[in-house]
């Protein structure tokens, strides 16, 4: 029961990312070439909304419905590892118009060749895993 | 009804995807994507090749509904809500595209150059698509994070590294759009 929730709210992001365009390869394109507000506005956004809830968690005015208080995850300190990543990530984001997420979405747009970018992204995470000892020493 | 069937506006897709991130961390799990193709690695076997690939599966199975929701929601988006695959680009995007040698600049969601089974079934198109997933999933790995959990979920958390991450993904896709696009294409 608890994994049909988390599938519902997929399918409601899903929807998001495909309606508002997230999922266009030219949004993502007119982003990094600043000719819109579009994706700007979207992300910022979100990001302003969620950091007051994430004061709410915080402060433990909302609990999780298990009634336990929310912690949010420290990202690892760590600048060569989230800037280099970061970097080539972007790299493939700008080159396929999509981030993580967008990659499901997008198979029901385009199924065969989505399929293969999410190929490559399934290979790109499994090569890293593979290499990740020596890269974060 | 003809609100849903248009490009919703950033004003409600942003307010939208907060509401996701306040949902699953009200269902006790955590807003990230990119941990899910670590999922995918470990079920096709990779824990047999590497330690780092040894998670339980019990644990991380809810990342797979919450892809396969995102997936059927673009099946449903897709076929029922958008009856005008049109993007309403800046009219300078558009022009740009033409002078890359894109033909319909934002007619579809998606330039045939690159998605479509034509573009897949070449050589170049087809290292453009694999290519491109490559970066994003080792990129996203190493990074440790993707838009969901650096962008959105860490920057509103305050956290330094994910602002860095941040600068990362545009650095590497300022370098992508506006030098290696015109030379890829």
């Amino acid at each position: 029961m608890k994994n049909i929730k988390l599938l519902i709210l997929g399918i409601l992001f899903g929807i998001v990312l495909s309606k508002a365009e997230i999922i266009s390869w030219y949004r993502i394109y007119e982003m990094f070439k600043f000719q819109s507000f579009h994706m700007y506005g979207i992300i910022g956004s979100a990001v302003v909304i969620s950091f007051f809830l994430m004061q709410l968690f915080k402060k433990g005015i909302i609990k999780d419905e298990a009634g336990n208080k929310i912690k949010i995850q420290e990202k690892e300190k760590d600048f060569k590892r989230t800037f280099f990543g970061g970097t080539i990530f972007g790299l493939g984001w700008a080159l396929s118009g999509a981030c993580a997420a967008p990659l499901f979405a997008l198979l029901g747009y385009s199924f065969l060749p989505a399929f293969i970018v999410l190929i490559g992204a399934i290979l790109g995470a499994f090569v890293f895993g593979l290499v990740s000892k020596k890269l974060l020493n | 009804m003809d609100f849903i069937l248009q490009p919703w506006p950033w004003y409600v897709a942003g307010p939208l995807i907060a509401l996701v991130l306040f949902l699953m961390f009200y269902f006790g799990k955590k807003f990230g994507v990119s941990t899910t193709l670590e999922t995918f690695c470990t079920l096709s076997g990779a824990n047999k090749l590497s330690n780092y690939f040894k998670n339980d599966l019990k644990t991380q199975k809810w990342r797979l509904f919450f892809a396969a929701g995102i997936f059927l929601g673009g099946v449903i988006a897709a076929n029922f809500l958008t009856p005008n695959q049109s993007v309403n680009l800046n009219p300078d995007t558009v022009l740009e595209m033409a002078s890359l040698g894109f033909a319909d600049g934002g007619k579809t969601f998606l330039p045939k150059e690159i998605f479509s089974l034509e573009a897949l079934l070449s050589v170049k198109g087809f290292l453009i698509l694999i290519g491109a997933g490559f970066l994003i999933g080792f990129g996203s790995r190493y990074a440790g994070g993707c838009t969901s959990g650096h962008s959105i979920t860490g920057l509103s958390s305050l956290q330094m590294p994910s602002l860095i991450a941040t600068i990362g993904f545009f650095v590497g896709g300022l370098i992508m759009t506006w030098f290696l696009i015109p030379l890829i294409f």
